[in-house]
């Protein structure tokens, strides 16, 4: 964000907040406003400037600082923070409401006072055009799991997870400690220091078998952050392999499901894509299940690995007694 | 020493929230310290232009008018009705919902706007706490290069046009739509809205738009009706998920396929082909992607029952086999 034109609104917003705090100490400002102390100071000293027209003593803001604590004793007229815009209202309702149609997530109760409460101050910004659900489609085993690991990382407790890693196709049992749930782009993850692996990483819920919450409480070293989603949950990776895939019509929502770059039409609504991938198995996996929709192109060992797996798999079903 | 920028906005503000009158831009220009700064008029007008417009860009609610009698051109003024936030108070539990909600967006268009929201609630007196301890965090992202320019049209209310791909049968075609909004379900964003060329109100998922969004009409000319609501008519447009559990028999090499394994129940063991095996037996929620989760497993999984799944993998196979250059 620009410093410039976010500071105008902080300026605003900084008498009625302080207004509303007397005493408040500047550390305190700074990590609301998510600017530095000094940042703070040099807002207040600019404020201090400003007043009404006169701009004589009595016109003008005046603030009173004792230690590291600062009180307003003049507003000059701005007690109250400019109402929301309609940017602003839509961001927090239509999140809101999010929150309030998925069960699970939050009090219920709470989301529908807040949105009520929130919706009666903006007044005419009322957001519109903009909706999120946040449901998830979930097996009834997963709920059971989703209740355990909420649990634990509620009360700060340890886990012990069976878990399904597909691109290994291996059930591992290991204890994590859990840092939170995350709910992206319709699935659910519990996002964990793992001890063995000795890193953060995210456990999707439909694929943790069993789940035990321990007494020893959980405890994820200083140094484990959690995953910034920003840019998606998944970031390319320079040890990733990549193939060259050409789609089927009925194939081109893997496009849209996978990390893929540079896609290129073709006629008949086929396309070409580059895929990146992490495990040679996973893939040849993918691509199996895939026949007859997708055309593996490169690379060239993959092509083979696929080649050969489809040909062992045919053989076999043929042993079966015909019928 | 010319005076900062901000602090002469903030005093402009701190002017017009105070007086009752319009004030012309004279006046504003004798009275608000920063503007004899501008040694010209034509200075002055370019200063003061600028400066409504960044105010009023974060909403400020500048009146315009003329105090009866008194002056031959407009002024300026701000009513502190509409300048100022209502009364809002928080209990702790509606605040730390508001703290949740305003932490979903992973959003260029909607981050920041959150973040403003929230100082704004916080300067009304509010305390909504960042660090509040919440079980589970959702976050939505909207990256998709469609949603910026149809989030655009939507709020404005303008007509859009852009050329849409439908998988099955394969067109891509020009689609002409009144959007009535941007609804996000099941990880995926969709736009609703009125189909011209149907014309009926169909949802558009915005993955499939190629290409560049057209604004093709003036703003305001979208009437989105009362009643919709945006969620339902994207839940109801998709389809149904299928219910239909059917139970298959599977022989799992030893040891292998876990994947599958983890979701079977073992019912005997079985040499095939030369090696060592189970007999499985498994549900199948999902039949239709069921044959592609099994053929992935090439070898290690063989269908045993019933028949049409197993002509369903082996249909998988061979075509996987052609899709690697091998003619079967």
């Amino acid at each position: 964000m620009n410093a410039a034109t976010d500071r105008l609104p902080r300026l605003l917003a900084l008498v009625p907040y302080l207004l509303a705090r007397p005493g408040i100490p500047i550390d305190e400002v700074a990590a609301d406003f998510e600017v530095t102390p000094k940042q703070v100071r040099k807002d207040l000293e600019l404020l201090w400037m400003c007043g009404l027209p006169g701009y004589g003593p009595g016109d003008l803001i005046d603030l009173s600082f004792e230690g590291d604590t600062v009180t307003v004793t003049f507003d000059a007229g701005m007690s109250r923070p400019l109402r929301l815009t309609a940017a602003e209202a839509t961001s927090l309702l239509v999140a809101l409401r999010a929150l309030a149609e998925t069960p699970g997530v939050a009090d219920q109760a709470a989301v529908q006072r807040a949105v009520a409460k929130i919706e009666a101050a903006v007044g005419q910004a009322q957001p519109a055009g903009v909706a999120v659900g946040l449901a998830v489609r979930e097996a009834p085993e997963t709920a059971r799991v989703r209740d355990a690991v909420s649990d634990g990382v509620l009360r700060g407790r340890a886990l012990h997870l069976r878990y399904y890693t597909p691109s290994r196709d291996e059930i591992t049992d290991r204890v994590v400690d859990p840092m939170r749930m995350l709910l992206v782009e319709g699935r659910s993850y519990l996002e964990a220091w793992c001890r063995a692996a000795d890193g953060v990483r995210l456990f999707r819920l439909d694929r943790i078998d069993a789940v035990r919450v321990l007494d020893e409480p959980a405890a994820p070293p200083p140094h484990a952050t959690p995953t910034d989603t920003s840019e998606g949950l998944f970031q390319p990776d320079p040890s990733q392999r990549t193939a060259v895939l050409v789609l089927e019509p009925d194939a081109r929502w893997v496009a849209e499901y996978y990390p893929t770059d540079g896609l290129v039409e073709l006629p008949e609504g086929r396309a070409r894509v580059l895929m990146r991938y992490a495990d040679t198995p996973w893939m040849v996996r993918l691509l199996l299940g895939l026949g007859g929709e997708v055309h593996v192109e490169q690379p060239p060992d993959l092509v083979a690995e696929v080649a050969r797996q489809a040909e062992a798999a045919l053989r076999r079903a043929d042993h079966l007694p015909s019928t | 020493m010319a005076i900062a920028r901000a602090e002469r906005l903030v005093n402009l503000v701190l002017c017009l929230l105070s007086t009752r009158q319009y004030l012309t831009a004279e006046r504003i220009r004798a009275i608000v310290p920063g503007y004899s700064d501008a040694a010209t008029d034509e200075a002055f007008f370019r200063m003061f232009e600028r400066d409504k417009t960044e105010l009023r860009d974060l909403g400020v609610p500048l009146e315009t008018g003329r105090s009866a009698g008194f002056d031959a051109i407009d002024g300026y003024r701000i009513a502190r009705r509409d300048y100022e936030l209502g009364d809002i108070d928080l209990e702790p539990d509606e605040a730390a919902a508001v703290a949740l909600a305003a932490r979903l967006w992973d959003s260029p268009q909607f981050t920041g706007a959150a973040h403003g929201a929230l100082i704004k609630l916080r300067a009304a007196g509010v305390d909504v706490d960042q660090d509040v301890h919440v079980p589970v965090e959702p976050k939505v992202r909207t990256s998709e290069p469609a949603f910026p320019p149809l989030l655009a049209a939507v709020q404005e209310g303008r007509v859009v046009e852009f050329d849409y791909r439908r998988p099955v049968p394969v067109e891509v075609r020009t689609r002409t739509v009144e959007p009535w909004g941007v609804v996000a379900w099941r990880g995926r964003w969709y736009l609703v809205g009125h189909d011209r060329d149907r014309n009926a109100p169909r949802c558009f998922r915005l993955s499939r738009i190629v290409g560049d969004v057209r604004v093709v009409g003036k703003p305001g000319e979208v009437q989105r009706p009362d009643q919709i609501d945006l969620l339902s008519f994207v839940a109801r447009t998709q389809p149904a998920t299928d219910q239909t559990v059917a139970t298959a028999k599977l022989w799992v090499a030893s040891g292998r396929a876990l994947g599958v394994r983890r979701r079977a129940t073992v019912v005997g063991t079985r040499e095939f082909d030369g090696e060592p095996g189970d007999l499985l037996e498994i549900e199948l929620r999902f039949p239709d992607s069921a044959a592609t989760w099994i053929a992935g497993f090439g070898p290690d999984v063989v269908v045993l029952e019933p028949e049409v799944l197993a002509k369903t993998v082996r249909e998988k196979l061979l075509g996987a086999l052609r899709g690697a250059g091998v003619r079967a």
